[in-house]
């Protein structure tokens, strides 16, 4: 079988997907106050990591990002409950949050809510089931 | 609006019920996606169409619109989202394991 | 507000998640799945306490107010559900750990047992409808997954069919939901009820009440049972027991909330559609159990017959006929696991689920015949076992309704229970010893401890059905007087 002359794609890639890693980052964080959020940033992220494997074959992108994805899933559910379980702890229901303005020395006056910890908790949750599924389907052929 | 609405509801429950009839595995599985389709927007339908600002503008707005089905189509949507992609698997494994995606031969005797 | 409430779906959930991570660690995974479980049954315990000396318990999650957030509820029925599932889960996975195989154990067979039992204690507390779904799907995604594990030529088809089934349900429940949210515009159950109380329940609303009944009964296998018998005699025993143990009982459970806190106002309409259709789904059950000469046919037919019976006590809507349901709702959790675990040693044993090519067991398993019997005997309904008390009850309840006929087919279709179950005693323990112990497929060592344990649970809920009476009481009350659930989820407001 010939080699596919894929150079175009693999240069392209390299660069879309920091521009797409960025982007799912700058997505996560702006949902706090407007549209956006885990799951959104989550599956941007998830769509940068499906460009790599598509462009490059599954196991060198293994080789260079040995993560098992099911872990991530369960990593960021336990996040996500963990926060919720929070609210328990200050005798508060499960799931309430809080946050404060803090002044911190580079960013300014800076609001620091519990929500962005559970919205991390559903990114990596996002992510561990989209990368799960979509491996799961192009693993055997 | 309402009505047209309503009556593209029942154009996607019609394609989706007729795609769930076929005997191809696939062609099921992309009835249930269309099913599916026709069920956020009947909820969104069933919420009152408005057109108002966005749910989250503070008490001054006036007409805006209600937040609820919209968060209930993103749960149904994520949920139906993994549902489907199970269901792909599980029919890629049996169109693997039995050789064939029509269901009409997939029935086997009893004693297997 | 009681954080309680949340514990026994967290629980099952966190102890899943962890799992996960540790893989190939199958002690662990049994022993976290066994502290789970301990877990919820003693949060359960203690939740039916404090519902016994405060009322009904309510959780708004996030704080936010009732009829706005999410909210928990955990009412007495909900409670003794609960500690039911939990037990029967610890027992029916305790009969995993000898009986599912390495295999399956590392493809995740114990994180997603905990995730079903997640979904369906959720499906148990929660106080909104549209939760209602989500915890459906959580307990139903995973049964899907538990239901093709191993993936075999049969389990695969089976599988496909019974995804197929509940995704259609899904959708229709959606449907029912989008109904209901714009005729009532809330989904917080309580407030529905006041809602509906308020406008009165018309022709559009019994539709939308028939169309949830529908969908439910497609869960519960009521009238609607078509696919129940292969998807359940498809997969390996612990996960055929546990589903005929659990997943009606949830599609059951819901079809008891709605028809008795929310479309209550019609009974001469919704109630006598639950009780043809229990009717129906008795008779054709039990014609399904005496027809088959296949043990796991038998058993999931007799599944069928329980829901059946079950929804006969609500279809007579009195005191009698709930009090009769709660005891054979529990009392049918413990003896489907039961069976369906014994079903699966003999099959186990004999390497057959034809009950032709077996015969004389009990000259090797003597136990395992005699606990089979006792079994076979509470499924009947045979005083003084845990099957007995409900079936009088319900009994009771059908004849003080007037509903004569539904009585008769209840008792007539014990009679068919009783013949199915005593077939596979006959054939299965009697007669010519075919099989020595050195020619037996499969062994009862390590499995014996849960169904011992199933069977003394079923004598002692049969001889202390006295000692229950009280708790029952306190859930048939709340069940007949919506009033006391919305007073405890919406307080002073939204009345």
């Amino acid at each position: 079988m010939k080699e596919p002359n894929d150079i175009i794609l693999r240069g392209v890639t390299k660069v879309a997907v920091v521009i797409i890693f960025t982007f799912a980052i700058n997505l996560f964080f702006s949902g706090h106050h407007n549209p956006g959020g885990g799951f959104i940033g989550g599956l941007g992220f998830a769509a940068a990591l499906t460009l790599l494997f598509l462009s490059y074959d599954v196991e060198s992108v293994k080789a260079n990002f040995p993560v098992d994805f099911k872990v991530v899933t369960s990593i960021g559910v336990l996040i996500a409950v963990f926060t919720g379980l929070g609210g328990v702890f200050f005798n508060e229901p499960f799931l309430t949050q809080a946050f404060q303005y803090f002044d911190l020395p580079i960013f300014g006056k800076t609001e620091l809510a519990t929500a962005v910890l559970f919205d991390i908790g559903v990114a990596f949750a996002v992510i561990g089931t989209a990368m799960t599924i979509i491996l799961t389907i192009s693993e055997d052929r | 609006m309402e009505t047209l609405m309503s009556i593209l509801v029942g154009v996607f429950f019609a394609i989706g019920t007729y795609l769930i009839l076929t005997k191809s595995l696939l062609r099921i599985i992309l009835g249930t996606s269309i099913i599916s389709h026709g069920v956020h927007l009947l909820i969104l339908t069933m919420g009152g169409l408005k057109t108002g600002g966005p749910p989250l503008l503070g008490l001054d707005s006036l007409s805006f619109t209600d937040a609820l089905p919209q968060a209930l189509i993103l749960t149904a949507i994520v949920i139906n989202f993994a549902t489907t992609a199970l269901f792909l698997v599980l029919s890629y494994r049996s169109y693997k394991l039995l050789g064939t995606d029509d269901t009409s031969q997939m029935r086997g005797n009893e004693d297997e | 507000m009681n954080n309680l409430i949340i514990l026994p779906i967290i629980i099952p959930l966190i102890f899943g998640m962890f799992m996960v991570i540790f893989r190939r660690r199958i002690i662990l995974h049994r022993a976290l799945s066994i502290l789970g479980l301990a877990g919820t049954i003693s949060v359960a315990a203690m939740l039916i306490t404090q519902i016994q000396s405060k009322g009904i318990q309510s959780l708004n999650i996030g704080g936010w107010a009732a009829p706005y957030g999410v909210t928990m509820v955990a009412d007495m029925l909900a409670a003794l559900l609960l500690i039911t599932t939990s037990v029967v889960a610890l027992f029916v996975l305790i009969y995993a750990f000898k009986s599912i195989g390495r295999d399956k154990e590392e493809h995740y067979f114990y994180p997603l047992f905990l995730f079903l039992i997640s979904g369906v204690n959720g499906s148990f507390l929660t106080g909104d409808v549209f939760n209602l779904f989500v915890c459906f799907e959580v307990m139903l995604i995973s049964s899907y997954a538990l239901i093709s594990l191993g993936g075999e030529k049969g389990q695969l088809r089976e599988s496909i069919k019974y995804v197929l089934v509940n995704i259609i349900a899904s959708f229709l429940f959606l449907i029912a939901i989008a109904y209901l949210y714009a005729v009532t515009g809330t989904l917080n159950m309580a407030h529905l009820s006041v809602r509906v109380a308020e406008v009165g329940q018309d022709g559009l609303m019994t539709a939308v009440a028939i169309l949830f009944l529908l969908v439910f009964s497609l869960k519960a296998g009521l009238f609607l049972f078509f696919w129940l018998p292969g998807s359940y005699g498809s997969p390996p025993t612990a996960v055929a027991a546990i589903f005929a143990a659990l997943l009606t009982k949830v599609g059951i459970y819901a079809i008891y909330r709605f028809f008795t806190l929310v479309f209550y106002h019609e009974p001469q309409v919704t109630h006598l559609i639950i009780g043809i259709m229990s009717a129906v789904t008795m008779v054709l059950g039990a014609i399904g159990a005496i027809a088959y000469m296949d043990i796991k046919k038998i058993l999931t037919y007799n599944v069928v017959v329980g829901v059946g019976f079950i929804l006969a006590g609500l279809a007579s809507f009195t005191a009698e006929g709930m009090t009769g349901s709660i005891y054979y709702l529990i009392h049918d959790m413990v003896i489907k696991a039961l069976i369906f675990l014994i079903g699966g040693v003999i099959i186990a044993i004999a390497g057959t689920s034809k009950l032709k090519d077996m015969s004389g067991l009990i000259q090797t398993h003597p136990y395992l015949g005699w606990m089979y019997f006792i079994a076979a005997l509470s499924i009947a309904g045979i005083p003084p076992l845990s099957g007995f008390i409900g079936k009088v009850y319900i009994t009771q309840g059908t004849f003080a309704s007037e509903y004569y006929w539904l009585g008769a087919i209840g008792l007539f279709t014990s009679l068919m229970v009783l013949f199915s179950v005593m077939k596979i005693f006959m054939n299965s323990f009697w007669g010519e010893t075919i099989l020595s112990e050195e020619m037996e497929k499969g062994t009862t060592k390590g499995v014996m401890l849960p169904i011992v344990a199933l069977v003394m649970l079923t004598i002692a809920l049969g001889l202390g059905a006295e000692g229950l009476h009280d708790y029952v009481q306190i859930a048939v009350e709340g069940l007949m007087n919506p009033s006391l659930y919305i007073e405890a989820v919406l307080g002073g407001n939204g009345q």
